[in-house]
């Protein structure tokens, strides 16, 4: 069942177009990304489907509510997290997660069980009574997704959770967003780490300059690119230039190419079947130990879709924050 | 949805956050006590408590409900923490009037200091106490709309800051509780009937002294108009600058 259903939708900041003519739809219990670099229009898309901004054109439908016109009946239904964790800084993570559930008109035995509950889920119990300015950055992000999940929304909204945070905490994150999946809640993510969106994302959107320009699974998305198919063989040794020679002759939809010692590339533009090139090899003396399918990275892909350089979709990555 | 539940609390978090903490509560009490301690040195002949009392009280009325509202929003948005009531299924009115709730409260609290002080030294026995509450009950809404409204139109916490004193100096000496209105230069009165201030001191000095220059109705009328139109524009602005 759809629960989100976004057409055309435009944003316009003066002469500046953000959001240009996105169409899509997410599917109950589905992780969705939105993949692109800084300013692709990742989080003009997320205020506008969470009503913080109003679309210059375009329909968004969030659980049947006109998320446009209803807004604050699709809110209930709603979990956000900005990109920026944006809690209180005077009040204790307790009293955060109390305030947030009071919110949504949650009574207060209801929203003292709940956020118990989140604290030890997100293993910030010890920290409960601690003021949220004085959190580590991945602490302060933890409990802003606690905080989103507070109300147990029908889908979540997240604005690139796990950017500039430790490697231990964004791997908490990622397996708490897996989980969720698994209890039918809907997860809407944006990011610019491609491998992020790989790893944990049903389906990905690329997004540049404010248009969708390539939208499916990860497979989906690498079978688009795919123009030929690569076998990697490990050898006992380099093959010989006659037998090159003999095995292009004997094998000629194939393309043979030496990478290094013991290692070569086969390519071709159907699938590679192994056994007849094996029985080949074994007849020559030559001993195959390992034959690996080579597949572009998502990382090729994007950059192959979008002819944005990966650098500057995720400029920190060289700073070793993930 | 409860919506009484989130009024309540975010009024809660701001009384806790913002308005109940020692800095502000001693600013209420030292900034009358400051006042009058000047008046008492600068003519300790005709120094007389009772005519000191409504500008007194307007005053830590103005200040009390202006000070903080403008600030904390602002710090709030820049915080972005302000998103969070923005994404909250409560209706706009009803979190405008959550948020300035806590400064009218803090506007009431700090106009009875001065009284409560004046009370050792003079006899409040003729006051109007009704009329009293009413006028300091609609100074502090009029001065928190205001300072809403100077919340919305600003980016930075120091905006905030200059922006509350361009209005509120000049409403204190025009509002004809240091100079009556009637002896201000003839163009600047049009504009003394302009501030909601003007009468909410009208109706403080009536029910404290007695006389005073409009009728109770008129200055009631107009005050309630102001604060409507206030809200009204306050709640626009915030539809129109807030969700963008």
């Amino acid at each position: 069942m759809t629960i989100v259903e976004v057409n055309d939708l435009s944003k316009k900041y003066g002469e500046l177009m953000a959001v240009n003519g996105l169409s899509f739809s997410i599917e109950e219990g589905e992780i969705f990304g939105f993949l692109g670099p800084n300013g692709a229009g990742k989080t003009s898309t997320i205020n506008m489907l969470t009503g913080l901004s109003r679309p210059t054109s375009g329909q968004i439908m969030i659980a049947g509510f006109d998320a446009v016109k209803e807004v604050k009946r699709a809110q209930r239904i709603m979990g956000v997290v900005a990109d920026e964790s944006n809690l209180y800084g005077e009040m204790n993570g307790f009293d955060n997660l109390c305030f947030c559930a009071a919110l949504y008109g949650m009574r207060k035995a209801e929203r003292e069980q709940r956020a118990g509950q989140l604290l030890a889920e997100f293993q910030l119990t010890g920290a409960q009574d601690r003021p949220f300015r004085a959190y580590s950055k991945g602490m302060r992000r933890k409990l802003t997704i606690a905080a989103a999940l507070i109300h147990q929304p029908k889908i979540l909204f997240l604005d690139e959770p796990t950017t500039g945070i430790d490697v231990a905490s964004a791997r908490q994150i990622r397996k708490m967003i897996k989980d969720l999946k698994k209890q039918g809640t809907t997860v809407f993510i944006t990011t610019h780490y491609i491998e992020e969106a790989e790893r944990i994302c049903d389906r990905i959107a690329f997004l540049v300059d404010g248009k969708i320009v390539r939208i499916g699974t990860v497979a989906e998305l690498m079978a688009d690119t795919e123009s030929e198919h690569q076998l990697e063989l490990t050898l006992d040794r380099s093959i010989p230039q006659l037998v090159e020679t003999e095995f292009k002759q004997h094998f000629p939809s194939l393309r043979l190419e030496n990478r290094g010692e013991n290692a070569s590339l086969l390519a071709a533009p159907h699938r590679i079947a192994l056994s007849p090139i094996l029985r080949y090899l074994e007849e020559k003396g030559i001993a195959v130990y390992e034959a690996r399918e080579v597949r572009p990275s998502l990382e090729e892909v994007f950059v192959k879709i979008t002819g944005i350089e990966a650098t500057k979709l995720n400029p920190e990555k060289e700073g070793g924050k993930q | 949805m409860k919506t009484w539940i989130a009024f309540w609390n975010i009024l809660k978090k701001d009384m806790r956050n913002y308005y109940l903490k020692p800095p502000n509560i001693s600013w209420g009490i030292i900034f009358p006590l400051a006042w009058t301690l000047m008046q008492l040195i600068r003519a300790p002949q005709s120094f007389e408590i009772n005519q000191l009392l409504p500008g007194l009280m307007a005053m830590s009325i103005l200040f009390g409900s202006t000070s903080m509202l403008a600030v904390t929003i602002t710090f709030e948005r820049r915080g972005r923490s302000f998103d969070r009531l923005l994404l909250a299924p409560i209706s706009l009115t009803t979190m405008v009037l959550a948020k300035t709730c806590g400064a009218i409260l803090f506007g009431v609290f700090n106009a009875f200091i001065p009284v409560l002080f004046a009370a050792f030294f003079i006899d409040l026995a003729g006051t109007n106490w009704l009329l009293l509450s009413f006028g300091v009950l609609m100074i502090a809404v009029t001065s928190t709309l205001l300072s809403l409204v100077i919340a919305v139109s600003v980016r930075e916490v120091f905006e905030a800051q200059t922006f509350s004193n361009f209005f509120r100096f000049p409403m204190l000496f025009l509002c004809g509780l240091f100079f009556p209105v009637s002896k201000l230069p003839l163009f600047l009165r049009p504009l003394a009937y302009c501030l909601p201030l003007t009468y909410g001191a009208d109706l403080l000095k009536r029910a404290l002294m007695g006389g005073g220059m409009m009728s109770i109705g008129l200055n009631s009328v107009v005050l309630l108009a102001m604060a409507g139109l206030l809200f009204v524009f306050a709640e626009r602005c915030i539809r129109r600058k807030w969700i963008l």
